[in-house]
């Protein structure tokens, strides 16, 4: 009692305070230490390493000893934006981004709707159940089976043939590339995509229904003052978050699904920094000799700096509007 | 209030649409895994694959005889279930600490380590500096390391993991701290006791990307000994098939070859298939979690 009065009127110095967090906490310390070796390794070490992109990276000098490279550090980028794959690889980043955002990004919202007003919870579970599915295959799976139902002689060829299309290998026809992975990509998000949603559309006041239908209101009125208003604030969230992925377009199902006849549509950023630093499309090995780590990584960085230009605009745009915001 | 509520005619047309669709929908999600099966089981399906099949023509389990015999699927399969296993373990340790250590108040360097971890969810090195670290420096190079190690604790997980168990009563605590244990104890004899839900849930989560990854196998393994199952089938259906990659069309035609592709793939999918009616729920909660706090 006597001891307490006493520190309580002196505050212990910082190696007194150091000594009693240690001999506190140090359990959590010890536990600590793996943990933080962990995120320094593995995380923040290739955050370092991105340093390469402003260096000729040589990997027997390692990051330490590479020369920085020409124009300060940016000829890397230069080469990128005066090269003349540039504006190919943009075209094919931001097509493709555009049909996501134009046609995934709604389609798991119109999903969640549309299972709203399933009222038998059996069916609704099932559907649930079922629509997840796809989710947990794995891409190699998905895209194996997407190569074999495209093919010449493919189960979803002979359905376009038989509702009047042309019979084609279109898994090797540059036009069908980007309805293939975008459709493809909504089959296999809808499900998964729409459980945000759902869970937004659980929490809005049921009585509210109730009051709407006093006053006779239809559904349709009901969809456009209740429910959409009630999941506006996710959808706006996962809009500008999908925003701040724009140039992000996947690169394991485009590897998986590219063929020499339509690398000229699928190669987009991330794909093309996979080619160029680490061998792109030559099977199973990667070839190390001609790999340009430093230019690949300058694309990296590109990428991720209009990812989040984007993610800022978006995000200030809507604070304005909608008074809905990330941060 | 009781109040019967008498549909429209427009909206009784649209709820007889909407559950048709919802059909649809159904079938459009499972019929590409039940025409696989069919197609695997199929005696001879040469100039057949464009049938809307339901059952197997000539039935035959041919081609998993020949599928469940090579050595390449054999030994994918065996390092995939080292991978799950180990790396799950890993995982589920990594994320259990980390994410207790972000609920213990009174610890100097929690908010360090709150900083720590979630600036690593916006920022990263990406593709290629993280390349050239793992095989520079940390020596990841053909090691089945670099199949377990990246993404052991997943800060989205150790935050779903975090929100339960902060809800956990501190009550509940103290008891321990009266008897002289100390956050081993706590954490040990208190927190896992009470959150097996959310640990089985990270277990499913974990174990079904450890199952389904392939890109760091194909980055960073070189001997095809240790290549792991999805690998192997990317090799056996991808890439020597068609115009990818040197190897390309052979045997692409033969009716027993596309037998056993499609047998590759059921082979595959399904411990997925088999576990996943039951684990679907657990998904869905650890989402709902996330999506809440997130």
């Amino acid at each position: 009692m006597k001891e307490q009065t006493i520190n309580l009127k002196k505050k212990p110095g910082l190696g007194q305070r150091f000594v009693d967090e240690m001999k506190r906490n140090y359990v959590l310390y010890i536990m600590s230490i793996p943990i933080i070796v962990y995120f320094v390794l593995f995380c923040y070490l290739p955050m370092f390493g991105l340093l390469i992109s402003f260096q000729d990276f040589n990997i027997i000098k390692g990051v330490f000893n590479s020369p920085w490279t020409d124009m300060y550090g940016f000829a890397h980028f230069y080469k990128f934006f005066t090269g003349s794959m540039f504006w190919p690889v943009m075209k094919n980043t931001l097509l493709i981004s555009f049909y996501e955002i134009i046609f995934s990004f709604p389609a798991p919202i119109i999903f969640a709707l549309m299972l709203n007003e399933i009222k038998n919870l059996k069916y609704k579970k099932i559907i649930q159940t079922v629509t997840y599915l796809p989710h947990f295959i794995s891409v190699v799976v998905i895209c194996s089976m997407i190569i074999r139902f495209f093919q010449h002689d493919g189960i979803i060829t002979s359905l376009i043939a038989l509702l009047g299309g042309e019979r084609r290998d279109y898994i090797i026809d540059a036009d069908a590339f980007r309805t293939i992975y975008v459709g493809t990509g909504i089959w296999q998000g809808i499900g998964w995509g729409s459980i945000i949603y759902i869970s937004a559309l659980s929490s809005i006041d049921q009585e509210l229904y109730e009051a709407a239908v006093i006053d006779g209101a239809g559904k349709w009125k009901q969809l456009i003052h209740i429910t959409i208003p009630g999941i506006a604030s996710t959808i706006i969230i996962l809009f500008i978050m999908r925003m701040g992925q724009i140039l992000s377009v996947g690169y394991e199902k485009i590897i998986l699904l590219q063929r020499s006849e339509t690398v000229s549509v699928s190669r987009v950023l991330s794909v093309y920094t996979y080619e160029r630093g680490l061998g792109g499309l030559s099977g199973s090995t990667v070839a190390s000799g001609s790999n340009q780590y430093s230019y690949a990584s300058a694309v990296g960085v590109f990428t991720s700096l209009v990812n989040i230009l984007f993610l800022a605009i978006t995000n200030k745009i809507s604070k304005k509007v909608s008074e809905t915001s990330l941060f | 209030m009781a109040m019967v509520y008498k549909p429209s005619i427009g909206e009784k047309i649209f709820n007889i649409f909407n559950i048709l669709i919802m059909a649809v929908m159904i079938i459009i999600c499972l019929y590409p895994f039940w025409y696989c099966i069919t197609c695997s089981l199929s005696k001879d399906i040469v100039g057949q694959t464009h049938t809307l099949m339901l059952l197997p023509k000539g039935f035959s389990i041919n081609a998993y005889k020949e599928v469940l015999v090579r050595a390449d699927i054999l030994n994918g399969y065996k390092i995939t279930i080292f991978v799950v296993v180990v790396g799950t373990v890993i995982n589920l340790v990594a994320t259990t600490i980390a994410a207790f250590l972000l609920t213990r108040r009174n610890f100097a360097i929690r908010g360090f380590l709150t900083w720590m971890m979630l600036i690593t969810m916006y920022f990263g090195g990406g593709m290629i500096p993280t390349y050239v670290v793992y095989t520079q420096v940390l020596g990841l190079e053909d090691s089945l390391l670099s199949l377990i190690l990246p993404g052991a604790v997943s800060v989205y997980n150790m935050i779903v993991m975090r929100t339960n168990f902060d809800a956990i009563p501190r009550s509940l605590e103290e008891s321990v701290k009266v008897d002289g244990g100390n956050d081993m104890h706590v954490l040990w004899h208190i927190i896992i006791p009470l959150s097996k839900a959310v640990i089985s849930v990270m277990v499913l989560f974990y174990g079904v990307g450890h199952w389904n990854a392939w890109f760091n196998a194909m980055l960073y393994l070189r001997d095809n000994s240790k290549a792991p199952l999805q690998l192997v089938l990317r090799h056996l259906l991808i890439v020597s098939s068609g115009s990818q990659g040197a190897g390309a069309g052979a045997g692409d035609s033969a009716g027993l070859a596309e037998n056993l592709k499609f047998a590759n793939i059921i082979v595959a999918t399904v411990p997925i298939l088999l576990v996943y009616p039951f684990i679907q729920k657990y998904f869905v909660k650890g989402v709902m979690i996330g999506a809440v706090k997130g």
